[in-house]
């Protein structure tokens, strides 16, 4: 049926006023409303209905339409946020275009909220319905225009979240192109030595992952690749990949998955790193173990929380509390397998002899205190207990957070392997320092109100995870936000978690914030459902309200650009000059470049400044503009 | 009959406008003066908007938003903040009480808050009185200031001003410096001040010739400062010389200032 955009025509308008039942009716005098509404200027019909939102009331608006020759329907209801799309509809179903329905609001706002004064809540329902009256005769037909999508999604990041995402996307049968800066897919976790709960190698786990992706026909992978420009808007985009010593790939894109990850913070200045031998954070110390050229140990650190947590950056980076866990229990067990001769590895961490200075009779009636703890009777022997129990693994913590069902079993077991959990406080951090030749930390224990030292042999500093140095360079690129921290920033913490606010591109892994392999994974795979929509179906309905520039007006100074939060306005050349041009795929309709435009320029569809003025101006006076 | 103030909010469909119906929805009570109008984002309402629903008599004016960092569309509400701002410096110009226009933020869970604030507004603004603008006898003068204000807020250096106003403060200028909010407010503050003056020079030379010395009283400001409004007014071709007797130039507007109806 073809659509009354015949809004040149005068305006002929129909009020359908609720009763709701006596939701509205028990408060407001509906029929005198109805009443009213047909003395206001272009009203041609208006009806009370016991239900508008009811099948005879939705007919009722179908025939009205029919039999009057509306061509602006106003329903004076409930609130558009939840009935708008129904009516909507309707309008739709007898030909009216559905920008040409205008929802007054006389329940939420007006009888459920003045129950005890019903000729003042008559009055408002009735200055209501004028409002919308006068908003109605300005209202124009809109079209949601279609924007065709490319095909071939973009994934920036070849670790784990970056693979997963892209294979996601290749099994659905799109084709991918992967970026990855480095000449070797992996990402963060290619240096570890073994990933917590499961306890395999962290080489063998992303093994699988790594040779799908290579062998995946839909997957073109670039290594030693970076992004040089982006350009477009979603189902739109024109990128250029620079791939070191080949010429540059070019590429039309549908959709973007950014997986850069993240990098360990380096405690330069903290606890001794980089000033004495023997102090690693845990990557590093993860890279020994791997390398198995740990040296001798008896006395291990770990000091947690190190940078983190309101200290060199504010927030707590999630995974470290369950990755000291795991190297604590992995020193405890594994000790010997990971012992090697340092010299020949020629890693920075020195051999520094020392001699275990607890007199035998307190390591006695530590080894008798460990069997009464296992509820063996009398003396322990020294057989029953491993080799490696004979490390003193202590965790200086603020807290743990061995959160969820796994942790905090694995968190348990360390317990059970007689891992030491010393807490201190940001007041009293420990300290590191060399007494004569021996690395010693200095702590405040919390319970005795003492100062205490401790020898070690090593001290493993946990820090935060932090955003890639060139995460500010992609978010410009892509004109996506940046949190606080340099990590991405999604579009909502909690309902929006894996998309940007700008259409068409998505963000997942550590590159959005500390997480661990579980969580890239499950977030990876989001995106790339996420990324898919457009893909699959193969266009996306731009908003019909959003932002229109009179090229006329318009002096190409680009205000409207910097304001808008999703970039979709661009300044252009064209026959007029430099002229603004709003990308209506990428508009959403919040009208910030409209009231900031200095030449007014910018009109916002269905909420213009005339619409909006008449309005407003019907409210305080009895008059319809 | 007790003075029922007519108040008029703009509410951004996301959080305020959803504040409002949770506040149906738990039934909380408040009293029925304000009539709403739904824009999608509090960063639509433009100030001329604002000070026209003054002009055109209202009590009060609400606006509503989203808590800063909850907005819908990343940061309208810290514009709609910069321009909110603008408007109460104008009307104390015009001799407004600051507390007819209030701007908040209101979540969508925040049904009771939004009552409150209803009636909070409600109260306040029933004890300011009726505005001196509005009713059968508006104050002349007071109207033709708001007029002034309604043309400062649609000037090009001031709305150039207010829409760089974020970028400046978080990426700085062309030069990449960043500068302070101390340091841009006092910039669009004195733009504002001198474009107040200008209209109001225009205004007051509209109908008839006058002199800087005549000016400088009826707007009692220096008059060096009146000059060099007329010389940039002159520039612009909004002003003219009229006559001189003896030594003093008398100015007049170059066409005639219309302000609304009159």
């Amino acid at each position: 049926m073809a659509e009354k955009n015949e809004t040149k025509d005068k305006p002929r308008i129909g009020v359908f006023v609720c009763h709701c039942g006596s939701n509205i009716g028990g408060f407001v005098d509906v029929p005198s409303v109805a009443e009213y509404a047909k003395t206001l200027p272009d009203v041609v019909y208006a009806t009370d209905n016991l239900y508008t939102c009811a099948d005879d009331g939705l007919t009722a608006i179908r025939e009205g339409i029919r039999k009057h020759n509306l061509n602006r329907v106003i329903v004076a209801s409930c609130t558009p946020r939840t009935h708008a799309p129904l009516f909507q509809a309707t309008c739709e179903s007898a030909g009216l275009n559905k920008y040409l329905f205008t929802f007054v609001n006389i329940r939420e706002h007006c009888s459920w909220v003045h129950m005890k004064e019903k000729d003042k809540a008559t009055r408002k329902a009735r200055d209501l319905i004028r409002m919308g009256v006068a908003r109605a005769r300005l209202l124009e037909a809109q079209e949601e225009a279609k924007v065709d999508v490319a095909a071939t999604g973009l994934v920036i990041g070849g670790g784990v979240s970056g693979m997963t995402a892209a294979l996601s996307l290749a099994d659905m049968g799109f084709p991918v192109h992967l970026v990855e800066k480095e000449g070797e897919l992996g990402g963060f976790v290619k240096n570890l030595n073994n990933l917590y709960v499961t306890e395999k190698s962290a080489t063998e786990t992303i093994k699988p992952l790594i040779e799908k992706v290579k062998a995946h026909k839909n997957i073109k992978l670039h290594l030693n690749s970076t992004m040089k420009s982006v350009e477009g808007f979603i189902g739109n985009y024109n990128v250029v990949i620079g791939t070191k010593g080949e010429e540059d790939t070019k590429a039309k894109i549908g959709t973007i998955i950014v997986a850069t990850g993240a990098l360990e913070f380096v405690p330069e200045g903290l606890y001794g790193y980089n000033q004495y031998p023997n102090v690693v954070t845990l990557t590093e110390f993860e890279i020994l173990c791997k390398k198995k050229t740990l040296p001798k140990l008896k006395n291990v650190a770990f000091v947690q929380c190190v940078g983190s947590r309101g200290q060199n950056k504010s927030y707590c980076s999630r995974i470290c509390c369950n990755v000291g866990i795991k190297n604590a229990i992995n020193i405890v067990d594994n000790y010997e397998n990971m012992l090697g001769l340092m010299e020949k590895a020629g890693t920075v961490v020195e051999k520094i002899p020392v001699e275990q200075k607890v007199p035998d009779e307190i390591l006695d009636r530590r080894r008798r205190r460990r069997g009464r703890e296992r509820g063996e009777e009398g003396e322990a022997e020294e057989a029953k207990l491993g080799p490696s129990e004979k490390i003193e693994v202590t965790v200086f913590n603020r807290d743990v957070m061995a959160y969820g069902v796994e942790h905090e079993l694995t968190y348990n077991k360390s317990r059970e392997k007689r891992v030491k959990f010393v807490r201190y406080t940001p007041e009293h951090l420990p300290r590191v320092y060399m007494e004569g030749n021996q690395l010693t930390v200095g702590y405040f224990h919390e319970t005795l109100k003492l100062e205490r030292t401790m020898p070690v042999d090593m001290v493993i500093l946990a820090t935060p995870l932090v955003a890639q140095p060139d995460a500010g360079e992609l978010s410009q690129m892509l004109k996506v936000p940046l949190g606080q921290e340099g990590f991405f920033l999604e579009a909502h913490v909690k309902l929006r978690p894996v998309d940007f606010a700008t259409d068409g591109i998505y963000v997942c892994g550590t590159c959005r914030g500390p997480s661990d392999i579980t969580e890239c994974v499950t977030q990876a795979a989001a995106a790339a459902s996420r990324a898919a929509i457009p893909l699959s179906k193969g266009y996306v309905l731009a908003e019909a309200i959003a932002s229109e520039v009179n090229t006329d007006l318009c002096v190409g100074c680009g205000i409207c650009a910097t304001l808008c939060p999703y970039s979709a306005i661009t300044v252009e050349r064209g026959p007029k000059g430099m002229k603004a041009v709003v990308i209506k795929a990428a508009c959403k309709g919040c009208g910030a470049c409209g009231a900031g435009c200095p030449e007014k320029a910018m009109t916002m569809l269905h909420y213009t400044d005339e619409q909006l003025i008449v309005e407003g101006l019907a409210g305080i006076k009895e008059v319809v503009l | 009959m007790s003075f029922e103030p007519k108040l008029m909010g703009f509410l951004c469909n996301w959080c305020s406008y959803a504040g409002a119906d949770l506040a149906g929805v738990s039934r909380y009570q408040y009293p029925p003066e304000i009539r709403i109008v739904k824009v999608m984002c509090s960063a639509r309402v433009d100030p001329d908007i604002v000070l026209e629903m003054f002009i055109q008599g209202a009590d009060g004016v609400f606006v509503g938003g989203c808590h800063i960092g909850d907005c819908h569309y990343i940061k309208g509400n810290y514009y709609a903040q910069q321009r909110m701002k603008v408007v109460k410096k104008l009307l104390a110009k015009c001799g407004l009480e600051l507390e007819r226009l209030r701007l908040e933020w209101v979540s969508a869970s925040e049904g009771e808050r939004f009552a409150k604030l209803m009636t909070e507004f409600t109260a306040q603004v029933s004890e300011l009185g009726p505005s001196p603008v509005s009713g059968e006898q508006p104050d002349i003068k007071k109207l033709k200031l708001l007029f002034a204000a309604k043309n400062v807020v649609e000037d090009v250096r001031v709305r150039s001003l207010l829409g760089k106003y974020v970028e400046f403060y978080e990426k700085g200028n062309v030069f990449g410096r960043k500068m302070s909010e101390e340091e841009l407010d006092g910039l669009l503050d004195s733009a504002m001040d001198d474009e107040f003056a200008r209209v109001n020079i225009l205004l007051a030379a509209s109908n008839k010739p006058v002199s800087v010395k005549e000016l400088a009283t009826t707007l009692n400001l220096p008059a060096k400062r009146v000059l060099q409004h007329i010389v940039t007014l002159k520039d612009r071709d909004l002003m003219k010389v009229s006559r001189i007797e003896g030594a003093t130039p008398f100015y007049q507007s170059a066409q005639s200032v219309r302000i609304g109806g009159e």
